[in-house]
This record gives C-alpha cells, sequence and structure tokens, in this order.
C-alpha cells in the first residue's frame, strides 16, 4: 500500500474543520489541529486558490469555498442529466419491459429526476420528484456505495419492512458488494413486494453523478434464488455507462 | 440471437433533416436497433438565405445507411425495406446526365421568396392557391423555391422543358440516386412532399396546370406523384437489391409514427419549431382559421388520409436563444432548473415572433415581444415566460383545429426533444386541459417513414399491429383551475395583439 500524504490529509482535517463551523480564524483551526500557523496558513493560502476555501476580505476568517459545495453530483443539473438518459431509459423500458427510475443524491435520500413509464398500457402516475430511501432501494444503494464510509455514519436507517437492511455493519457488507458487482439491488425493502435493479451513472473522472434502475413487482425482475434476472442487471449496466458516457461527452 | 443470413428483420428509415442525415433500423416489435448519423453544413450566403448541398447530402447517405446495417451486425439481405423521411419544402433542380445539381438545395427556411409570394398576392391569386393546393400564400413552400431557381439560372427552363434537368425536394432527390441516379434512376415523389409544393391539385393528387403556369413550372422537370408507400424501386446501390418502399414528410412521418391513423387523434412534434397534425380523415378539411389541409398519408390501394397542420416557427429555437443570445442558461434543459426557481411567470408573457408568426395567424410583420415588464421580474420569470410561450402557441394552433375540424381534442401526443422539460409538458396539459403524453420510441419520424415501407412490402400487416407497439412512457395530467386558464389566456391573447404590425417595412 502507497504511504499517506500528510499535507492532503492535513487539508481534509482544515475542510471538515470549516464544514462544521461558519467561519474560523487561522489562530483556531492551527490550534484546533496542533500545528504551526505558518504551516496552517500554508495550507489554506493552497485551499483558498483552488476554490475550496474562502477568506474574508475584512475580518480575515475562513469558511467553506463555494467549489466545495459543486463537488459531485451538485455540479451536474438534474435536467442536463435527464436530458441524457431519456433515450437510453426509453429503450431499456422496452428491453426489459420493467418500468425505468433514473435518481440523484438529494441530502438523506435519493430523488427521482426521469422516469419511464412499464410499456404495458396501464394506468401510471409520473414519479419524478419523489424521495427514496437510500439504503432501502436499488437505486439509493448505487449511489451509497461511492460515498467514503465516514460519511454515511449520519444516515438513519429507518425500517420499513422486515427485510430492510438497518444496521451499519449489514449495509457496509452489501455495499462492499454493490462495488466488487457494479450493480446494487432493493428486494422488498423499502415496500414489500417491489423490488429494484440498479447500477450507478459515472461521470467525469469516474464520480458518481446519479443512478438508474428498472424497478417493479420483485417476482417479474428477480429469478426464484432471489438473484436480479441476468438480462435485468446487464442491461442496467449497460444504459448506465451509455447515460454515463453522454454525460461526460461534450454537447 | 441467431438469424438466418437474408432473413429480412428489419426495416431501415433514412430521416433527411434540416441539420443532420440518420439512419435507424428497426424490429418488428417498433423497435430501434441501430442508429448512424452525421450532419452536414448549412450555407447562409445572404441574410434570409439558407442552402444544403445536395452532394453532400447523398455522400453522407451513401456512408450511413452501410454503416447502420454493419453497426447491428446485418447484411442488406437482411433489410425488408427502406423507408425514407425528409425535411419537407426543400428544392433541388439537377441535370439528368450528370446527376450533377444546378444549383444548391434552397431550403425550407429560406426566405429569397418573399418577394415573388407578395407578388402573387398583390396580383389577387391568394384565393385560387388556396382553393387548388390547400396552401396559404406563403415563402415557406417548394413551388415558388423551384421558379426562382428558374428565373436565375440563364437557359434553365429550356433544358426543363427539353427534359435534360429534374427537380424535387430531397426524398426525389435520394430516390434518383439510391435507383442509379443517371443510370435510370426513377423520378418519383410522395403525395405527402408533393402537397407542400403549392403545384400540386390537393384533391387529384397530380400536378395541377393552373398552378404550373402561374409558376412556370414545366411539367417535364417534375417528379411523377406516387402514394408513401411507392413502388419507388430498387436500390441500385448503398444496399443494393433492397426495395425502396416509402417515402413521406417529416411530420407527417411521426403523424404515423405515434399512429395517428383516426380521426381527431393528433400528435404535436417540439423541436427548433413545433408541429401539431390532425388527422381528419378521408376529406380535405380546409382551415378558415391559418391551418394548413396536407396529405397526412395515403397507402397504395387504398384512399388518401388527410390532416390539418399548425406549424410553429419558434419554440425550442426560444430557448436556444435564451442561452445563446442572452446567455441565461449554459445548457437547453436548464431552462427547467431556472424555471422552477420561481412559482409563475412574474405577469410577464414572451411572444417569440422572430421571424413573423406562422400558424394560426400568418402575420409577416410580427416581431417578437415581451410585455409585462416590472421591476419584480427576474430571470426565472422570462425562463417560465419562453417555456409557456410554447405552450401558449400549441393552444393558439389547437383552438385553430377544434374550430376548423369541430373534433374536440381528448387528448395529445407529443414527441420531439423538447418532450424531457416537464413543466413545459405540465403546462401543455394545463392549457390545453387534455392529457399529454409521451410515446416510448421517440423516434417518431424516423419510425413513420420505416412503418410506411414496412407495410408497403408486408412486413408489417395493417395499422392495427403498428398501434400495438405504441407505448406509453410518460403522461401529464391537466391541474390547472378553469379560471386560471381563461385569465392567462386572455393575457397571451393580448401579448399577441402587442406584437403584430411591428415590422411594418
Amino acid at each position: 500500500m502507497p504511504g499517506r500524504i500528510q499535507s492532503l490529509e492535513r487539508g481534509a482535517a482544515l475542510l471538515s474543520l470549516l464544514g462544521a463551523a461558519d467561519e474560523l480564524s487561522l489562530a483556531e483551526l492551527a490550534d484546533s489541529l496542533d500545528l504551526p500557523r505558518p504551516t496552517v496558513h500554508g495550507l489554506l493560502a493552497t485551499l483558498v486558490h483552488v476554490g475550496f476555501v474562502h477568506q474574508d476580505a475584512a475580518t480575515r476568517r475562513y469558511s467553506l469555498g463555494s467549489a466545495v459545495t459543486t463537488l459531485g453530483a451538485a455540479a451536474l443539473d438534474p435536467h442536463d442529466l435527464r436530458s441524457h438518459a431519456t433515450s437510453w431509459c426509453d429503450s431499456l423500458a422496452a428491453r426489459t419491459r420493467a418500468e425505468v427510475l433514473v435518481g440523484m443524491s438529494d441530502g438523506d435520500a435519493v430523488a427521482v429526476v426521469h422516469h419511464v413509464f412499464r410499456p404495458d398500457g396501464s394506468p401510471q402516475r409520473l414519479r419524478v420528484g419523489e424521495r427514496l430511501p437510500l439504503h432501502a432501494t436499488g437505486l439509493g444503494k448505487a449511489l451509497l456505495a461511492a460515498v467514503p464510509g465516514a460519511h454515511r455514519a449520519g444516515l438513519g436507517l429507518d425500517r420499513f419492512t422486515s427485510r430492510t437492511i438497518s444496521s451499519a455493519t449489514a449495509l457496509a457488507a452489501v455495499l462492499d458488494d454493490v462495488r466488487r458487482r457494479g450493480w446494487a439491488t432493493g428486494v422488498g425493502e423499502h415496500r414489500a413486494e417491489v423490488g429494484d435493479v440498479a447500477a450507478p451513472i459515472r461521470g467525469a473522472g469516474g464520480l458518481v453523478v446519479g443512478s438508474v434502475a428498472c424497478t417493479g413487482p420483485v417476482d417479474r425482475l428477480f429469478a426464484a434464488d432471489g438473484r436480479p434476472r441476468v438480462d435485468v442487471a446487464a442491461a442496467v449496466s449497460a444504459t448506465a455507462l451509455a447515460i454515463g458516457r453522454a454525460v461526460v461527452a461534450p454537447r | 440471437m441467431s438469424r438466418r443470413p437474408g432473413a429480412r428483420t428489419v426495416v431501415a428509415a433514412i430521416d433527411q433533416g434540416t441539420t443532420s442525415t440518420r439512419c435507424l433500423l428497426f424490429d418488428h416489435d417498433g423497435q430501434m436497433v441501430s442508429l448512424t448519423q452525421r450532419e452536414h453544413r448549412q450555407h447562409f450566403p445572404r441574410p434570409g438565405w439558407a442552402e444544403h448541398d445536395p452532394l453532400e447530402i447523398w455522400r453522407i447517405v451513401q456512408r450511413i445507411v452501410p454503416a447502420a446495417v454493419r453497426d447491428a451486425g446485418l447484411e442488406p439481405g437482411d433489410v425488408a425495406a427502406i423507408g425514407i423521411a425528409n425535411q419537407r419544402e426543400t428544392t433541388v433542380v439537377w441535370d439528368r446526365a450528370t446527376g450533377r445539381p444546378v444549383a444548391p438545395a434552397i431550403t425550407w427556411q429560406d426566405t429569397r421568396t418573399e418577394d415573388a409570394v407578395a407578388q402573387l398576392a398583390a396580383a389577387g391569386h391568394a384565393e385560387e392557391i388556396r382553393r387548388r393546393t390547400g396552401l396559404p400564400l406563403a415563402s415557406y413552400f417548394a413551388g415558388p423555391r423551384l421558379a426562382w431557381i428558374l428565373d436565375h439560372t440563364p437557359g434553365l427552363r429550356a433544358r426543363a422543358r427539353a427534359g435534360e434537368v429534374l427537380a424535387g425536394t430531397m426524398e426525389t432527390w435520394l430516390i434518383w440516386n439510391l435507383t442509379g441516379g443517371p443510370d435510370g434512376g426513377r423520378h418519383l415523389t410522395d403525395v405527402t412532399n408533393a402537397s407542400r409544393t403549392m403545384l400540386m391539385d390537393l384533391r387529384t393528387h397530380a400536378w395541377d396546370p393552373a398552378m404550373l403556369r402561374l409558376l412556370d413550372v414545366p411539367e417535364e422537370m417534375l417528379p411523377r406523384i406516387v402514394a408513401n408507400t411507392g413502388p419507388f424501386g430498387t436500390c441500385a446501390e448503398v444496399l443494393p437489391g433492397v426495395t425502396v418502399a416509402g417515402a413521406i414528410g417529416d411530420q407527417q412521418a411521426a403523424l404515423v409514427g405515434q399512429t395517428c391513423f383516426a380521426p381527431g387523434e393528433v400528435k404535436c412534434t417540439y423541436g427548433t419549431g413545433a408541429f401539431l397534425l390532425a388527422t381528419t380523415g378521408e376529406r380535405v378539411v380546409e382551415s378558415s382559421h391559418g391551418l394548413i389541409p396536407t396529405v397526412g398519408y395515403h397507402l397504395a390501394g387504398q384512399s388518401a388520409v388527410y390532416a390539418l397542420e399548425g406549424s410553429i416557427a419558434v419554440t425550442g429555437s426560444l430557448v436556444q436563444w435564451l442561452r445563446d443570445g442572452l446567455g441565461m442558461i449554459p445548457t437547453a434543459p436548464q431552462i427547467e432548473t431556472l424555471a422552477r426557481t420561481v412559482e409563475d411567470n412574474g405577469g410577464c408573457y414572451i411572444v417569440p415572433a422572430f421571424s413573423g408568426l406562422y400558424a394560426p395567424h400568418w402575420r409577416t410583420d410580427a416581431r417578437g415581444v415581451i410585455v409585462g415588464l416590472t421591476s419584480y421580474v427576474g430571470r426565472g420569470h422570462l425562463a417560465r415566460a419562453v417555456l409557456e410561450a410554447t405552450a401558449w402557441q400549441t393552444r393558439d394552433v389547437v383552438e385553430a383545429m377544434v374550430a376548423d375540424s369541430g373534433i374536440a381534442l381528448t387528448g395529445l401526443k407529443v414527441d420531439g426533444g423538447m418532450t424531457a422539460n416537464h413543466l413545459l409538458m405540465q403546462f401543455v396539459a394545463d392549457v390545453l386541459d387534455v392529457p399529454v403524453e409521451r410515446p416510448l420510441v421517440s423516434e417518431t419520424v424516423s419510425l413513420g417513414a420505416a412503418y410506411v415501407a414496412g407495410l408497403a412490402v408486408g412486413y408489417w400487416a395493417d395499422l392495427e399491429g403498428l398501434r400495438r407497439n405504441w407505448h406509453r412512457a410518460a403522461r401529464w395530467e391537466p391541474t390547472m383551475p378553469a379560471e386560471r386558464r381563461a385569465r392567462e389566456a386572455e393575457h397571451w391573447a393580448d401579448a399577441v395583439q402587442r406584437a403584430l404590425g411591428w415590422d411594418t417595412r
């Protein structure tokens, strides 16, 4: 394993401190980390340079910079994602005969930003704007698997059905599986008998910007042994890849 | 998936559009199995002129059609038929012996024939033209473009009478080249494209001698008019041996792709502009409200089915203007993000009459206006007003359609890029007070071209079979209270009045 880089660790610690407070002075930050002020000043100057930290011109105090808030998924507009995703999701719904959802991380939930009806003529309602639990749906787990463990610590693991994963340890193990396989499932964990098969959508640099899922009755998407139908998992993964390529490609 | 070579498992659609040409392959379920596309150059040699190079477009077809078949792991023998959908009203004249165009193609966006059209109006021909061809006298149609090329190319009329040069819209150009070009290429057009020339009798589907005289167009240079299902001939190249079995104008293709076969079924395609077509059945419904009666589709051996068309010049291009002209949004889809930062339009209305208003007004003297500005109005309100303009223009056309045909609208099938904008689709449902539905296959133009070709060769048995391929991908229900709809409709109508007559040159 390569050695860890001390200045990056110190920079991360500074960002954590600023994230937990409104504003801090150089002295407060240096004392908190038990580091010499010139060292901390150099680190802060670099962070200000890349936009992760802001220094108030009058008070000289530090706060989180605007570049931090646009990191990751927040940098992608949900309507841009929908526009990139539409034709791929249409063909996913046509191939699997299942309902298709696209989600983006929204605080402690996954927000549905795009929805394609199950193509069977039955009456259905648009679900765009719905918020689904991260830990109890494939759509959410596909996002959660890319979130560092420390950031998952505060996640409430509400129990919706007898199958909901409600221990952090069990969830961590499931997310390890998700990372290894590249796709996630929810099997009656939010609503009994309803399941989904999902994959993360990766934007520039491999950053997860959203997720896409086929959702529907558990017995339609999953085989008798509880594993997702092979064709569904493959189609969802291929769709996530295609959307990711569309997101990265210049328009 | 196992397959036999030459099993005729797919139908190929060529969509020759304004900015690009695409080739899509469809299977029996109407699902797309392959797509290739390539953009061509836009030439704007003078203000108001818009031209394409027909040879460039033909070379693109030669490249992308075999590529689509290859990409799907198929061979030419797997293609049951080729159908063509095309940008309408774009006009080409070429040399029969060499296959070389005598001039660039004049596109449907080109306004150089405005003066000639104004002269026809001044001479009192508008009513006769409308009676014979169904078309309002406007620079939008192909016939005056053909006359312009004849007027501006020395000796061309004589060569046309001698049969040395041929004319046509884009489907005619492609069919002639596909079926052999100078070596026996078939010179044919379909009835939907011909109905947009201002040269065809809308009821007999033949070139109208009075119109040919009026525009001084020699009949010898015109293609023969046939049904959308041809027959058009067999490919000599590109996919040798495959039948060219369908040709249809792009908006009529979308009508077929949306399976609007019965009277009263309506589709609206939202792109740069928007085109609403309502099927009216086997008789021509004349419009006294600024709509265009046109041939919807004609399957050989059956009666032609007519449609009423409402063309809206500026819809998606208004969003592009907000992005490129004003720099208010970085990408077109983000207009929804900006519009959702506010609850309503703040009293602001935008009438995007950038080059006059099309249906139902047909006023070339209208120009764009933004009304209702107060210091309260911000970027979000402007974004709302931009989206709402598309919905209100749709409503104007729908009201004209209801008034002309007596058909009450019960739902609207939509397609095109702007259907990804949910705020807009909800607003369309709200101002029309009917459900709005988007189909699972968004490529309705290509699908319609494939459908007519597939019907011609028996790949699909009948229209009912095609209906089973239509699946709902999304549906928006109206939720706006009636009194708010009535109040805002009044504001919109008021705003339109303020746009009329601005350009009084």
